[in-house]
């Protein structure tokens, strides 16, 4: 995307704004000049493109009748450049990664179709009819599932994120700032509405054995990739999620049937579930040992280190995003934490200096991307915009320099440190370590 | 029989925070399917089946099935590096491979079993990988040339990095 983000728009009643209240350093203004005042309060300024408009007597689309309906629909074809970003294994096209482009989006839901995805060999066409699920190990009976049966049980609905537990380590951990879009230094985390079955219920079927503490999870796909499962975690929220959006899977989001797990590192939540195994200890997995283990400066490294700590990101203004000239613009941004509901989310545009809490669009849901949205009138000075998460257990988003005291620098899982933004003098916005 | 509900809805309601009812539609499934699906083997060796393999029977499956891939000698190609890294995880640019990180040799056996080759998995016989789980033991120094790898003998390979590990759960 190119341009500008947000162009400056003529007062519609020609009126000049009221000066409105300064609330932090270098520019951020109360939230309440958003909410109560709207965009055409935005001030002042012009826009070729909108002379151009108004040159035109009538716009071709209005002198013909328009397309037919469809059987299913799709973007605005103006819409087709926005894309996920695409990184695979050397050698393979399907091993590897998608990311979001969170730059391109607003509010909290992640559109399937560019909802990221993190495969490990490729996406699998599982025909529904011929999937089943299997549950065995340590129950009473193994039971197997199939798609018309799994239909039948009762199904909850929850909005809420999943994230990558190697997201943001491109950039976080590098040590210069890497040149790129928010989506692809952060684009590995996305927000969807889940619906499926509570796993509880099928365990609870299956009859659970007093020595149970752990399941193994296994997907379809030609990985057949495993992970280990508190069952603590499986008997609380998770859900074999069917629907995404209102409608099923994406065959990349685990199509027909996927393990969901609130707030916990992604890899976690299996796609394309056929098996789950009940055990009494963890089954030490290459995916839980090998890879997404959290390697410390002394050489020991943190195992089972599950839930996504609290992070947020300024989606706009972000790098490829850039600054039409001075003037009053809206910051907005996404929040979410593993451990619950966001509670505040503050924004600096004088580097950390001074901050300022940002407004939350409602709803504000546990686990869940939040979105927030804070307004700042650019004086057109060089300025580092970032923004600061607190959830409800009080956990706040650390600073890149507290997280690499603390970890280290080859941790390379669960990086949530604070972005900074620098828009320099031309509105050009890029990344940069504060 | 009064007496007995409250205790019932305690266990419907508290059970797990979506516990509800259950339609009760799986389907038994007997143990011969469940062997055909159980394919996982546990840090203990449980699962692990009849079989064995060196690594100079391993060399040979190798160079056939990885080295494209992982290079000769498990490493020197853009692949995962499957060989050295030994100390070098508190260096600023450590190595994790199966010698270096890998805390149980049994995760070998079933990460190839269910994964590997990339193009083909679920195509080597038990035999053949016990010979590469060897073969990568072998090249890291881990256990010796001609030293089978079996069910009994694989989970009783310590590897280097075992006991560096900090569970951060439960």
């Amino acid at each position: 995307m190119q341009g500008a983000f947000m162009a400056n728009r003529k007062s519609a009643s020609g009126r000049n704004p009221r000066n409105p209240e300064q609330v932090a350093g270098n520019g951020l203004l109360h939230r309440r000049l958003f909410l109560t005042r709207g965009a055409a309060a935005l001030g002042a300024g012009s826009l070729g493109l909108l002379t151009a408009a108004r040159a035109q007597e009538l716009s071709p689309w209005m002198r013909i009748p328009g397309a037919p309906m469809t059987g299913h629909g799709s973007r605005a074809r103006y819409e087709d450049h926005i894309q996920r970003l695409t990184t695979s294994a050397p050698g393979t096209d399907g091993s590897g990664g998608s990311r979001t482009p969170l730059e391109a989006l607003e509010g909290m839901i992640t559109p399937s179709g560019l909802h990221f995805e993190r495969h490990h060999s490729g996406v699998p066409d599982i025909d529904p009819d011929a999937h089943r699920l299997l549950i065995h190990g340590l129950v009473d009976r193994a039971l197997f599932f199939d798609m018309d049966m799994l239909s039948r049980y009762p199904m909850v609905s929850r909005i809420q994120f999943i994230e990558c537990s190697g997201n943001s380590r491109l950039t976080g951990l590098a040590p210069e700032p890497v040149s790129g879009t928010c989506g692809e230094l952060h684009g590995l985390v996305s927000c969807s509405e889940w619906t499926g079955v509570p796993l509880s219920i099928l365990l609870d079927e299956a009859g659970l054995d007093p020595s149970a503490h752990w399941i193994l999870a296994e997907g379809a796909d030609a990985a057949a990739m495993t992970r280990s499962v508190p069952l603590a975690k499986a008997m609380d929220d998770a859900l074999l999620a069917i629907y995404q959006n209102g409608e099923r899977l994406r065959p990349e989001n685990g199509y027909p049937v996927r393990l969901f797990l609130p707030g916990y590192e992604g890899n976690m939540s299996v796609k394309w579930l056929r098996r789950i195994k009940v055990t009494a200890a963890p089954m030490m997995t290459r995916e839980e040992t090998s890879k997404y283990t959290d390697l410390l400066p002394d050489g020991r490294s943190l195992m089972f280190t599950f839930p996504m700590d609290v992070k947020s990101v300024i989606t706009s203004p972000s790098p490829g995003l850039e600054l039409a000239g001075p003037g009053l613009y809206q910051i907005s941004g996404m929040a979410w934490s593993g451990l619950g509901r966001v509670a505040r989310v503050e924004v600096s545009a004088d580097g950390g200096a001074s901050w300022a809490e940002a407004a939350l669009s409602a709803p504000v849901l546990d686990k869940a991307v939040t979105r927030f949205r804070m307004a700042w009138r650019w004086n057109g000075a060089p300025a580092v915009i970032m923004s600061r998460a607190v959830d409800e257990t009080g956990a706040v988003q650390p600073t890149r320099d507290a997280i690499i005291a603390a970890k280290g620098v080859n941790f390379a899982y669960h990086y949530n440190g604070i972005q900074a933004w620098r828009v320099d003098a031309n509105g050009q916005v890029a990344n940069i370590h504060v | 029989m009064m007496r007995s509900l409250p205790i019932i809805l305690c266990a419907g309601l508290c059970s797990g925070a979506f516990a509800q009812e259950s339609p009760n539609l799986g389907v038994p499934a007997d143990p011969e399917e469940v062997a055909a699906w159980d394919i996982d083997i546990g840090p203990d060796g449980a699962g692990l089946p009849p079989g064995a393999g060196t690594a100079l029977e391993g060399e040979a499956v190798y160079a056939i099935q990885c080295l494209t891939c992982h290079g000769p000698e498990g490493n020197g190609q853009l692949n995962d590096v499957l060989v050295g890294g030994h100390g070098s995880l508190t260096n600023p640019a450590p190595v994790k491979t199966i010698g270096s990180f890998w805390p149980y040799a049994t995760t070998i056996f079933d990460y190839i079993r269910r994964s590997m080759p990339y193009l083909t998995p679920r195509t080597l016989s038990d035999d053949e990988i016990y010979a590469l789980t060897a073969y990568l033991l072998y090249l890291n120094g881990i256990i010796a040339e001609d030293e089978a790898m079996d069910a009994q003998t694989l989970p009783a390979v310590v590897m280097p990095n075992r006991d560096n590990f900090i569970l951060a759960y439960p």
